[in-house]
């Protein structure tokens, strides 16, 4: 079967409806490391550490839900797991003052292979991933019978849910409070910032551990809220999606949360036509689909140039 | 982004003497000596927080550090198998190194390599069928222009978008990471894919001529090492005896300085990219051509990442990335060995790699601030 | 009763810079007092010292009477004092609402209480004449409306001393006109409203009374009805101009840089130059002087071709180089000095001798083709550089290592040599030289005035942009004076009047073309 045979099959009837199921719950990963990345990047500090940070939350969660039996135990150990690890960067980048771009990438690096270490070192090499049960769909008495909108919007698990919610509470955060306020300025002038007594640097590292939080409750998601186990590949990718994700919602939560949902939907579709395809060689193409997607979202906005005017500069009090 | 962040570059040692034989004052001495003790320095650290994992894992840290050398170095087949994993890595180190003197952010050497791969695949596939009877001379000069020509072009993309929009080099190279490794995937699965080969994802061979020559008879060592050094003393006389390289370390090193002084800031910038992804595309080249002769799924078990880490190990200088590509080239090696002798995970080593960067860092500040 | 503010034997050193000596100043409550002077004069340094940026070596600060100590920004805020720099402090994606509230306390706990401070600011704006609307975003706003925002931050935090530093050097005169409205409700008001400038037409409209201050000391406080701008002219500038370099009289030759009614736009839009004209001629140093911020970056950034000037001609021993490349302007043989040696003009990282050939690398003799054969190419030749290094550390008396030292270890005189080595070594056409002893010692300063009146015997054209008068009036020939992007007015340096050149500088007057 080729491409545009399996297309028109996979918008109709169940399919589509499971196909935007999947979606929203694809989207979600990229929707909270992407919401707690506004937070870093909108104080100036682009943290490219992100793909790491997902993936330590994604153990770690597992492991302390794993252990302890317990899901909300899992996804706060991921979570402050997480949080440890953007402290590093927080000093490396904020106090040092080396260089964010490489400081990011050699965390990641460093991160995949210490996780990796872990998982030998707790697990063992055995071929069956141990597996946990993660959170389980939610059932709300009249909605989630719904025909076509019960499934897609009101079976989903908790932890999708919480994302979505916390994109108007971050928006609040960022625009209606004092502190959303100061983190908006250190981002744009940090000098002026620094005139009204702003402290520049614990600012900052603030807003950079929070980006940890979330990126470790993303992550966490991916373990216990979706697939139960965690593998090598578990985030393939996502947590750069999620730092472009930012990008392309322009600092915006509710932006932000479009392109999530855009980004789900492609990687959904595509994981479908996967299945479908079956022996197709084809499927390496749409793969690609989110990468590119991504590149050309990228382009797109750059050129209108905008965001946080300090970004990526690193504050020194003259 | 248009204002580049703080650069590693900033406090490196200062090349070899450009005249030779003159004396070295005191204090260039000292700062020589900081900038080479410091990743000494974060080896140290490194290796003795791999010791402490290592003894968490159940294993003796000594027993496991001997096993890890006499895996690397220990005996001629050893030898042979790291100078084998060295040759891309220091490749791709070159290019990173090329890529981060201008302050172009290039991480997309994994898919650069790929690419080059793909591109000396085709050439040797090509020449195979159109002129089978060219002799060495002329097939190995072609093969290495297709790596060249491929990596260097798919790196481009990213360049322009860099010098026309803006775009930030860093997200839209990784990117281009994974499309790279699909596409050779697509490839090996797909077009390429040879029916003699059993439903293996693999190319059919290249011409014969166009093989790099073994070093050792019935080894594995192949004339790619050698290429490798070549390329390393060419990006070093480039860098600092042409004045494409001078243009290049001036926009790296203060490119407000540069557009002052009449230097193309953006034109610079493009060309550090360009050439950047030509090398990592002669690390795919030289797997292609020297190891494999033909073009295999999943080749690369993450050279763009090691040679990256190695471009920032040899501070980005193409004479002591030699060295620092040689012990990772050992470290991979020798981890097999050690992974079986104590029973522990090959990615120890990995998480080492990571603990030297960022010593060396986090320590750039205090290498600054001695400096005065 | 006690003046409001009183600043007594206020001193303070900069290294070997003695930047406010023994100084007494006083401003009464309900006045506009102007604190007037040259550059380097001390005015900014003392409100810093005011304001808490910086902390006196000596003196103290008494306000309504009492001794106070002030150690920072926040301290002197809480005394009531405020201050507007030259460079706002504002965030421009933020609303006018949101700037005047960032760093305060909400009064509704973590949330932004925006509408109260709105109505405040209003309330404000409204006793103050001060026309500003509270939702717009200041990148909107005019550069005096953002003015108006400054002040009213300070109002908001309960300001009754208000510093202003040179605030009418970037407004337009109408601008200028409502600033001043404002300023005399303020003072109707009890405010005290003390502001630095340079421009006498100010101080004489506005200023009750007026403080003059030159090379860190009080020259005299008088009132501004009682004197006049001569007298003030003189009390700014007035010294005795003695020649303390060797100046061999101007044998000008043909017109090197011909300048036709430039006009070049500036950061915000506006024109920074205005249809200006000037000619430097061969062999002699033309001085521009003017405060900073009257159009001197602009114009040399034109004339580098760093900045494509709106209108007007640019030519070069003929030549049309109108918006050109810096790299075609250098090629006509035009080297410049430029404003901030560490940031624009060399490499830190870069050896000595690699920053002297970082405008002529890639020409013949420091490139050469692989085989040299006296053209340039691609190879850069190793020993011409190593030479030219040599020589040009012997001649400059750069105190550095070696060739090959890196260049952020030599100090400022020595960094200033060495951009100063690269910009004269081949022989330049034209030289621009902008700032060329900003922070450098007596020492390393009459070394480069020297340097700089040899080149001018050996037949350069040198267009010398300094807000230095001392070097302007040492160096020069002729000077042209640079107010608000115009030339007043062209003297030749021999016999010149210097409290004229007082009044073109403040804008006070001007001379026919």
């Amino acid at each position: 079967m080729t491409i545009w045979e399996i297309l028109p099959q996979l918008f109709q009837g169940t399919v589509f409806i499971g196909l935007l199921a999947a979606t929203v719950r694809m989207a979600t990963p990229l929707l909270i490391a992407g919401l707690g990345q506004i937070f870093a990047q909108s104080s100036g500090v682009l943290d490219l550490s992100v793909e790491g940070l997902m993936l330590v939350g994604a153990f770690f969660g597992f492991v302390g839900a794993f252990y302890t039996g317990n899901l909300w135990a899992g996804v706060l150990s991921g979570m402050i797991a997480a949080a440890v690890v953007s402290l590093l960067m927080a000093f490396l980048t904020v106090t040092l003052r080396a260089s964010q771009m490489i400081v990011g990438v050699m965390l990641v690096i460093m991160l995949a292979g210490l996780i990796t270490f872990f998982n030998k070192l707790i697990f063992g090499t055995g071929y069956i991933p141990p597996s946990t049960e993660g959170f389980q769909p939610l059932h709300f008495p009249v909605l989630s019978d719904l025909p076509f909108v019960g499934p897609v919007l009101f079976q989903q698990n908790l932890l999708v849910y919480i994302a979505f919610l916390l994109a108007p509470v971050v928006a609040v955060i960022m625009y209606r409070t004092t502190f959303g306020l100061q983190i908006r300025a250190v981002g744009e002038y940090p000098r002026a910032a620094d005139s009204v007594g702003i402290n520049v640097f614990k600012t900052q590292y603030f807003a950079i551990l929070i980006g940890g939080l979330f990126a470790g409750l993303g992550g966490a998601f991916l373990t216990l809220g979706w697939t139960g186990l965690y593998t090598d590949i578990i985030s393939a990718g996502r947590g750069w999606l999620a730092i472009a994700l930012v990008f392309f919602g322009k600092w915006n939560p509710y932006r932000l949360a479009m392109g999530a949902i855009l980004f789900g939907f492609v990687n959904a579709l595509q994981l479908r036509m996967q299945v479908m395809a079956g022996q197709q060689v084809a499927y390496q193409i749409m793969s690609m689909l989110p990468y590119l997607l991504c590149i050309i979202v990228l382009t797109m906005v750059s050129r209108k140039a905008g965001g946080p005017a300090n970004l990526c500069i690193a504050y020194k009090r003259e | 982004m248009t204002t580049p962040p703080a650069n590693p570059a900033a406090a490196l040692p200062e090349p070899l003497s450009v005249a030779g034989g003159v004396k070295l004052p005191w204090h260039r001495a000292r700062t020589s000596l900081i900038g080479f003790a410091l990743p000494l320095g974060g080896l140290l650290v490194a290796f003795g927080i791999g010791a402490i994992m290592l003894a968490a894992s159940g294993a003796n840290p000594l027993v496991a550090y001997q096993a890890l050398f006499k895996g690397a170095f220990g005996s001629r087949n050893n030898i042979i198998e790291t100078l084998v994993k060295s040759t891309p890595i220091l490749f791709v180190a070159l290019g990173v190194t090329f890529a981060f003197r201008c302050s172009v952010w290039n991480i997309g050497s994994e898919g650069q390599l790929h690419i080059g791969a793909v591109g000396a695949t085709l050439a040797g596939l090509a020449m195979k069928s159109l002129t089978p009877n060219l002799p060495p001379i002329l097939a190995i000069p072609i093969m290495i222009l297709g790596g060249f020509l491929f990596g260097g072009l798919y790196a481009s993309f990213a360049g322009v978008l860099k010098v026309k929009w803006e775009v930030n080099e860093v997200i839209t190279t990784i990117m281009m990471n994974f499309v790279a490794i699909l596409f050779v995937q697509y490839l090996t699965f797909g077009p390429l894919r040879d029916p003699a080969a059993n439903g293996l994802p693999m190319s059919a061979y290249i011409l014969e001529a166009a093989q790099l020559a073994r070093l050792v008879a019935r080894s594995r060592l192949h004339l790619g090492v050698v290429l490798a050094v070549v390329a390393a003393v060419l990006v070093y006389i480039v860098l600092w005896k042409t004045t494409l390289g001078y243009q290049i370390r001036a926009v790296g090193a203060n490119p407000r300085a540069a557009k002052h002084a009449g230097i193309n800031v953006p034109r610079s910038v493009f060309v550090a990219m360009v050439i950047s992804g030509g090398l990592a595309g002669l690390a795919g080249m030289s797997e292609v051509a020297g190891l494999h002769y033909r073009l295999l799924d999943s080749f690369s078990p993450g050279y763009g990442q090691a040679g990256t880490v190695v471009a920032l190990l040899g501070n980005l200088h193409p004479i002591a990335i030699i060295p620092a590509a040689l012990l990772f080239g050992g470290l991979i090696t020798g981890a097999d060995t050690m992974a079986r002798t104590v029973q522990v995970s090959t990615t120890i080593i990995t998480v080492i790699q990571g603990i030297m960067v960022l010593f060396v860092l986090g320590s750039q500040f205090l290498v600054d601030k001695l400096e005065g | 009763m006690a003046a409001f503010l009183r600043m007594e034997n206020i001193g303070k050193r900069f290294g070997q810079l003695q930047a406010n000596d023994q100084i007494t100043f006083e401003a009464e409550a309900g006045e506009i007092h102007a604190l007037l002077g040259e550059n380097g004069a001390g005015k900014t340094t003392l409100m810093n010292i005011l304001y808490g940026l910086y902390q006196p070596d000596s003196g103290g600060i008494y306000l309504r009477g009492e001794k106070v100590k002030i150690r920072s920004p926040q301290d002197s805020i809480r005394h009531g004092v405020g201050m507007v720099h030259q460079h706002f402090m504002l965030v421009p994606p933020f609303t006018v609402v949101q700037n005047v509230v960032l760093g305060l306390r909400s009064s509704r706990g973590p949330f932004l209480d925006t509408d109260r401070a709105a109505a405040r600011i209003r309330e404000l704006a409204n006793q103050y004449g001060l026309k500003v609307d509270p939702e717009a975003f200041v990148w909107q706003l005019s550069v005096g409306a953002q003015q108006r925002v400054e002040i009213l931050k300070a109002l908001y935090r309960g300001a009754q001393l208000l510093v202003l530093d040179e605030p009418t050097a970037v407004l337009t005169p109408q601008e200028t006109k409502e600033f001043f409205l404002t300023l005399r409700a303020m003072a109707e008001r009890g405010h005290t409203v003390i502001f630095i400038t340079h421009k006498m037409e100010e101080v004489m409209e506005i200023s009750d009374r007026c403080t003059v201050l030159r090379d860190g000391k009080v020259v005299g406080t008088v009132k501004t009805g009682e004197t006049t701008d001569t007298e003030l002219a003189r009390m700014m500038v007035g010294r005795e101009v003695v020649f303390r370099v060797e100046k061999k009289p101007a044998k000008p030759g043909e017109v090197v840089l011909d300048v036709r009614e430039l006009s070049v736009a500036g950061e915000r839009g506006l024109l920074a130059v205005r249809g200006l004209s000037l000619q430097v001629r061969a062999g002699e140093i033309l001085g521009l002087a003017g405060v900073d911020g009257n159009g001197q970056t602009e114009l040399a950034e034109a004339i580098i071709g760093l900045r494509r000037p709106v209108a007007g001609r640019i030519s070069i021993a003929g030549h049309d180089m109108t918006g050109a490349t810096p790299r075609q302007v250098i090629e006509q043989k035009v080297t410049h000095i430029p404003e901030d040696r560490m940031t624009m003009g060399l490499v830190p990282t870069f050896s000595v001798q690699e920053n002297l050939i970082l405008d002529s690398y890639d020409q013949a003799p420091y490139s050469r083709r692989p085989l040299g054969n006296g053209k340039s190419g691609w190879f850069l030749n190793a020993r011409a550089i190593l030479d030219h290094a040599r020589q040009a550390i012997t001649d400059y008396n750069i105190k550095a290592p070696g060739p090959e030292a890196r260049t952020k270890m030599l100090s400022g005189g020595n960094l200033q040599k060495l951009v100063l080595a690269r910009a004269m070594y081949h022989a330049p056409r034209l030289l621009v030289a902008v700032q060329p002893t900003r922070g450098l010692d007596v020492g390393a300063t009459e070394f480069i005035w020297n340097r700089l009146l040899a080149e001018r015997e050996a037949g350069r054209a040198i267009l010398l942009i300094s807000a230095d008068l001392d070097e302007v009036l040492q160096l020069s020939d002729r000077i042209a004076v640079l107010f608000e992007g115009e030339i007043m007015g062209t003297l030749p340096v021999q016999g010149i009047d210097v409290v004229e050149l007082g009044l073109l500088m403040a804008g006070a007057k001007r001379l026919p073309a």
